[in-house]
């Protein structure tokens, strides 16, 4: 199926904080949006012009890309509750359909 | 790359007058705050540095903005002459737009860095080669995420690492008040090893732009405020005044006044590089003793400039021919510039830089300046003075003549502020009064000082005709002109009164 959920995290190498956002984010996918997703994981100081061309200012950084609206957070990701809520993110009931 | 063990070197930056109160310029391959309250010409400051470099050294540069889009700064810059565009194409100039971003919803979770800040001010240094850096300005960082904690942090990390890199940085940040706190958040002078604060103080109902380097770590600068101006198509201008030295060389070839009689009260004439102040009550003569100076140097093919503060051209023109002095003709021999401001128009900064280009560009052999006390009326007495200075002391270093006049509040002696200011500083000082005798004002003018040369030390009585002034013989029997508290000696009057009468019958 296609993904319903994009999501992009900029990160600066191996840091410590960069390995818990990764850690983070994919626990939560994995718990609430298996197979739902797409996660790209971009290392800035691989990628300096992908950064400039983002605006990214502080890492880690995570943008949600779709659904709209397009949303950032910036940190560690290392609180679950409150990146569903800041990703405004609610996953799918199991039982409902369209 | 200043190893720690050697001495500091200075980057000469190119701001005028900076470099020579920073004794040299910015510490090369450091850090350093300019902290300025709202409208201080904190970004001017911050963009001039690159495009300095840019022009006069090549060097190319990075502008880090926090607070304006590039495309606000480089219209906002574009009155002051840079062509940033053109740079940006040139790879001479970066943006890294660190600006907020509209319409976006930020969330913060948990510890984070500006790792991603400092991977793009890399990125840029290296895709222009850059050596110097602006980053404009911090305290808007500060405001967006608050924890001055993590914020203090990183930017240490961006200072070092632009140390080791060996670029030469400015960082502005915002004061909230002229004399208080370094800047608005208490940890912005901490970042940098030295800091720079510039002021826009409101004195006496009057705008004074003043910049001062409070630090410098481990090297020397200049201390104290010191005035500047924002010049259009040219940025900032300081003007270095304490800096001034007294290095002028004296000349002993001598000038016309332009008057024979004075010329020989003066011993000669006035010297080649002389400071003469006239000053003077109003209608006491000055206006004709510049104009006099003015066609006595242009009979000698000498280039004369005249600034004119307190009459027209028009006026200023017709009062010359009534004197027998054609300026249309000597302006369109390219002997004469004349230049008529009113003082009110601009800043006493700004007035002293228009002068000061226009010397430059005229190259006249003598300056003329009626009246330099016209400019009191729109300065303060601290600012007035450095102008007075300034002014004088850039006349001299050039070996230029100039003439200043000064108008006298009082009719009947008195001195004025001017005075005050530059008599040491002037070679020659002549003095023009009122003199009353029995009911009738008469004129009479001294030379009190005559720097390197002996001079006629009486008051001597002149007369204004059609073919402009004329000196006569030494008052008699007058005691006190120059004070205004005019005694006439008793013996005497009875013999010029009994003279008089039988003149009359």
């Amino acid at each position: 199926m296609q993904e319903k959920y994009v999501l992009r995290l900029y990160i600066t190498g191996k840091t410590p904080r960069s390995e818990m956002a990764i850690s983070m984010l994919r626990r939560i996918c994995d718990e609430d949006f298996k197979g739902q997703y797409q996660l790209n994981v971009i290392d800035i100081l691989e990628h300096p012009q992908l950064a400039e061309d983002e605006k990214i200012l502080a890492t880690p950084t995570l943008i949600k890309v779709l659904p709209q609206p397009l949303r950032r957070i910036i940190g560690d990701l290392s609180n679950r509750e409150k990146v569903l809520f800041g990703l405004d993110l609610h996953p799918y009931p199991t039982q409902g359909d369209s | 790359m200043a190893s720690p063990l050697q001495p500091i070197e200075k980057l000469r930056i190119g701001i005028p007058g900076f470099d020579s109160i920073a004794d040299g310029g910015l510490p090369q391959g450091r850090m350093t705050l300019v902290a300025g309250s709202a409208g201080s010409g904190k970004t001017i400051f911050a963009a001039q540095f690159l495009a300095t470099g840019i022009i006069e050294q090549g060097q190319a540069g990075v502008f880090v903005t926090f607070e304006e889009t590039p495309a606000e700064v480089r219209k906002n810059l574009i009155s002051l002459g840079w062509p940033i565009q053109e740079w940006e194409a040139n790879n001479q100039w970066v943006f890294v737009d660190v600006s907020p971003q509209p319409g976006e919803d930020t969330v913060i979770i948990g510890d984070y860095d500006l790792g991603a800040l400092l991977a793009r001010i890399e990125h840029a240094i290296k895709k222009v080669g850059a050596s110097r850096l602006a980053m404009d300005t911090i305290s808007a960082i500060f405001a967006q995420f608050q924890d001055t904690r993590i914020i203090r942090r990183e930017l240490h990390r961006i200072a070092s690492a632009l140390k080791q890199m060996g670029i030469t940085a400015v960082m502005t940040a915002e004061r909230i008040e002229e004399y208080g706190e370094i800047a608005r958040y208490g940890v912005e002078e901490f970042v940098a090893d030295n800091v720079i604060i510039i002021r826009n103080v409101l004195e006496e109902e009057k705008r004074r732009r003043t910049l001062e380097i409070l630090k410098f770590r481990g090297t020397s600068h200049k201390k104290g405020e010191f005035p500047f101006t924002i010049a259009p198509g040219e940025g900032i201008v300081i003007i270095p005044l304490s800096a001034i030295e007294l290095k002028q060389r004296s000349s002993n070839v001598r000038i016309s006044s332009g008057n024979a009689d004075m010329d020989q009260m003066c011993g000669g004439g006035f010297f080649r590089d002389a400071i003469i102040l006239v000053s003077g009550a109003t209608g006491t003569g000055k206006t004709l003793m510049t104009t006099e100076f003015i066609a006595g140097g242009t009979k000698n093919d000498e280039r004369c400039l005249l600034f004119a503060y307190e009459e027209s051209r028009d006026q200023l023109f017709r009062n010359a021919t009534g004197w027998g002095i054609d300026y249309e003709k000597m302006e369109e021999e390219g002997k004469l510039r004349v230049v008529c401001t009113y003082p009110e128009v601009a800043s006493l900064e700004d007035h002293l830089i228009r002068i000061k280009s226009e010397i430059e560009s005229f190259q006249p052999n003598r300056v003329a300046i009626d009246s330099l006390s016209a400019l009191e009326r729109i300065s303060t007495f601290k600012s007035y003075r450095e102008f007075v200075l300034g002014i004088t002391s850039f006349i001299k270093d050039r070996e230029t003549a100039g003439l200043f006049t000064s108008t006298t509040p009082a009719l009947l002696g008195g001195t004025s502020i001017t005075e005050a200011h530059i008599s040491t500083i002037t070679d020659s000082i002549i003095i023009l009064r009122y003199v009353e005798i029995f009911g009738e004002m008469r004129r009479g003018l001294t030379v009190l000082k005559m720097r390197g040369s002996s001079h006629d030390k009486g008051i001597r009585e002149f007369v204004i005709d059609g073919q402009g002034m004329h000196i006569g013989k030494a008052f008699r029997n007058i005691a006190g002109i120059l004070s205004g508290n005019i005694v006439h000696i008793e013996s005497s009057i009875n013999d010029n009164r009994l003279g008089g009468m039988f003149q009359e019958d």
